[in-house]
């Protein structure tokens, strides 16, 4: 085993664990349509498609303090498709690294909640991404201090299915397995949709798995918006120790409005007024 | 008999003297026989990260190990850094990660590999990123010092070392004299200043000894860190001189000539004469070659010192 015990939450499989991370991740969807609604901008498509994924992530294998974000033995998590900040501010609020008072930040002027996720701005982001193809290498670097370190810490790295188009994430790839990283582990956000239309019209990847394994990498394909099949991966990741894991996640962008769904439009649009009540309405949140 | 020696081995020497900070870690992208950073390799493997033939991973490699608390040092020829340049500004500038680039084989005399291998931008590109210190060295010895501070550095860097060898300069010289973001005096004369940067260092020194002969008597600084900027001196060699000259073996647009130009226009407007690669690509040839191609050698820096002085 090279993870951490979990700090969190004692996962089994069980349906009330599975129905906690489920409320949390309803819960973290209704803060990223408010911040995107209250800033008329900003990305809810991968957003919602990420939430499941990243709610499982902190609440069971993530070994963090939101009380001392900086600890320098806490598990690095990279959310390299740095756009997608809503969900990731969502899930620091629901953990405690930030307020939801802090959420009514997100892209205003001094916010801590940039467009974009920031290092030098949001307690718990470990990386300031926004530009796609560089988390990977990063937590890589990260990677290899923490065997230099002799630590048993985790890397964790968030990849976009689109983010993949850019080359340097092969170079990170290769490299990672190369130096038979096994603490450095990554999940692929397979939403099949990005900025201008569904990937299969702007680059077709072909066979994903098969990519990554021919680069050297340990490779499972799970269900992410099932958190049963999540918690599985997050075993595989935790569990294959002898070099880099990635977890291909099948998602759906927009995942859990129905107007968002598998809608290209919502990579980088707000809802109106009208569409805004139907999310809440959606997501079990009266008016 | 001058000694002559490459910049880029003072930088090699540099790592190696560095190892005793276990917090020192090099970055390789298979040219570390090249950037000298394998005698480090040699030493210690266990903290040379090879990247293969990647930069734009290496320098964010690089981040993620600064961001843990490591001190690492990336190398690769400069033209080759420029690449990553995105993953420099994003990466690495923006979260002001303390991550020492250095460009090996920078300018024109890098020689007879052509102009695919003769970086004559790498001081513009990085001198525009915040936080970032850009540094040309103009000998080993100096190379050797600065190298060795940007250790204890907060913040990200740029270094251009070169692949020929040049006269050592500061062989005599307490190391003390030689700090980052402060010019050195060399030569200390009244009618002229010539601010050098680099492989032009020497060429100015020698320019400034023709000058002597036809009784005009010249300032030399070496500028070797192009930012921040050593502006009071060239303040005060301004007021001193009256006329001024840059010197290296780079764009006249954007690099060290940029930046005093930048300055001037803040001040009273000393006359200045660039001298620098005229906006155009070099060819295959040896230094000296291309220095005397491209303008750039004593005698052409004794015309535009003339030229500055009759400005005045």
């Amino acid at each position: 085993m090279k993870g951490h015990p979990c700090p969190q939450t004692v996962v089994g499989g069980t349906m009330t664990t599975a129905d906690e991370l489920r409320e949390v991740a309803r819960k973290c969807r209704v803060h990223i349509v408010d911040m995107v609604y209250r800033a008329q901008a900003g990305h809810p498509g991968g957003s919602l498609s990420e939430i499941d994924l990243l709610t499982a992530l902190y609440k069971t294998q993530l070994n963090v303090r939101p009380s001392e974000p900086k600890w320098e033995d806490r598990d690095r998590f990279i959310l390299s498709k740095g756009h997608a900040s809503p969900g990731m501010y969502a899930i620091l609020a629901e953990m405690g690294f930030i307020s939801v008072d802090d959420l009514e930040s997100y892209r205003v002027l001094g916010g801590i909640c940039q467009g974009h996720v920031d290092m030098k701005w949001c307690p718990g982001v470990d990386f300031s991404a926004g530009s796609l193809g560089m988390g990977l290498s990063f937590g890589m670097g990260t990677a290899i201090a923490a065997r230099l370190d002799g630590s048993n810490r985790q890397t964790y790295v968030m990849l976009g299915d689109g983010e993949i188009q850019e080359g340097s994430v092969w170079e990170a790839a290769m490299a990672s397995a190369h130096h038979e990283l096994g603490n450095l582990n990554v999940i692929l956000d397979r939403n099949r949709i990005q900025n201008d239309d569904f990937c299969e019209t702007q680059m077709r990847m072909f066979d994903i798995p098969a990519k990554w394994k021919a680069f050297g990498w340990n490779v499972m394909e799970i269900d992410g918006h099932s958190m049963e099949s999540i918690v599985e991966g997050l075993e595989f990741l935790a569990q294959s120790n002898d070099g880099p894991s990635i977890l291909i996640a099948q998602t759906v962008k927009g995942k859990g409005i129905s107007y968002m769904e598998d809608n290209p439009s919502f990579h980088g649009a707000a809802p109106n007024d009208e569409q805004y009540a139907q999310a809440m309405k959606e997501l079990g949140v009266s008016a | 008999m001058t000694k002559m020696e490459a910049t880029r081995d003072g930088y090699g020497q540099a790592l190696l003297e560095l190892a005793d900070n276990e917090k020192i870690v090099v970055l390789e992208a298979d040219l570390g026989k090249s950037t000298k950073s394998l005698h480090f390799r040699k030493a210690h493997p266990e903290r040379t990260v090879s990247c293969g033939i990647g930069e734009q991973n290496m320098v964010l490699v690089a981040a993620g190990m600064a961001a843990s608390g490591y001190i690492p040092f990336a190398s690769t020829f400069a033209i080759f850094t420029e690449r990553a340049f995105e993953q420099m500004r994003n990466g690495v500038a923006r979260p002001n990660l303390p991550v020492h680039l250095c460009g090996s084989h920078g300018g024109t005399h890098t020689g007879t590999d052509g102009s695919s291998a003769q970086s004559i931008e790498d001081l513009a590109i990085y001198r525009t990123l915040p936080n970032v210190t850009v540094i040309h060295p103009s000998d080993s010895v100096s190379t050797r010092v600065l190298t060795k501070q940007l250790a204890s550095s907060p913040s990200p860097s740029y270094m251009r070392t070169a692949r020929n060898k040049t006269p050592v300069l500061y062989d005599d010289v307490g190391e003390d004299v030689i700090q980052i973001g402060k010019g050195i005096e060399l030569k200390n004369g009244s009618d002229v200043a010539i601010i050098a940067c680099g492989v032009l260092v020497s060429e100015a020194l020698k320019a400034a000894d023709l000058l002597a002969e036809e009784g005009i008597h010249a300032t030399v600084v070496d500028m070797h860190t192009i930012k921040p900027l050593d502006s009071k001196l060239i303040d005060a060699v301004s007021e001193r001189c009256g006329s001024l000259v840059t010197a290296e073996d780079h764009s006249i647009i954007g690099g060290l000539g940029g930046a005093v130009a930048e300055h001037l226009s803040t001040t009273d407007g000393t006359p200045l004469e660039r001298v620098g690669v005229n906006d155009r690509f070099g060819e295959s040839g040896q230094a000296h070659e291309m220095l005397e191609l491209m303008g750039l050698n004593a005698a052409h820096i004794v015309l535009a010192a003339k030229k500055s002085i009759s400005r005045k």
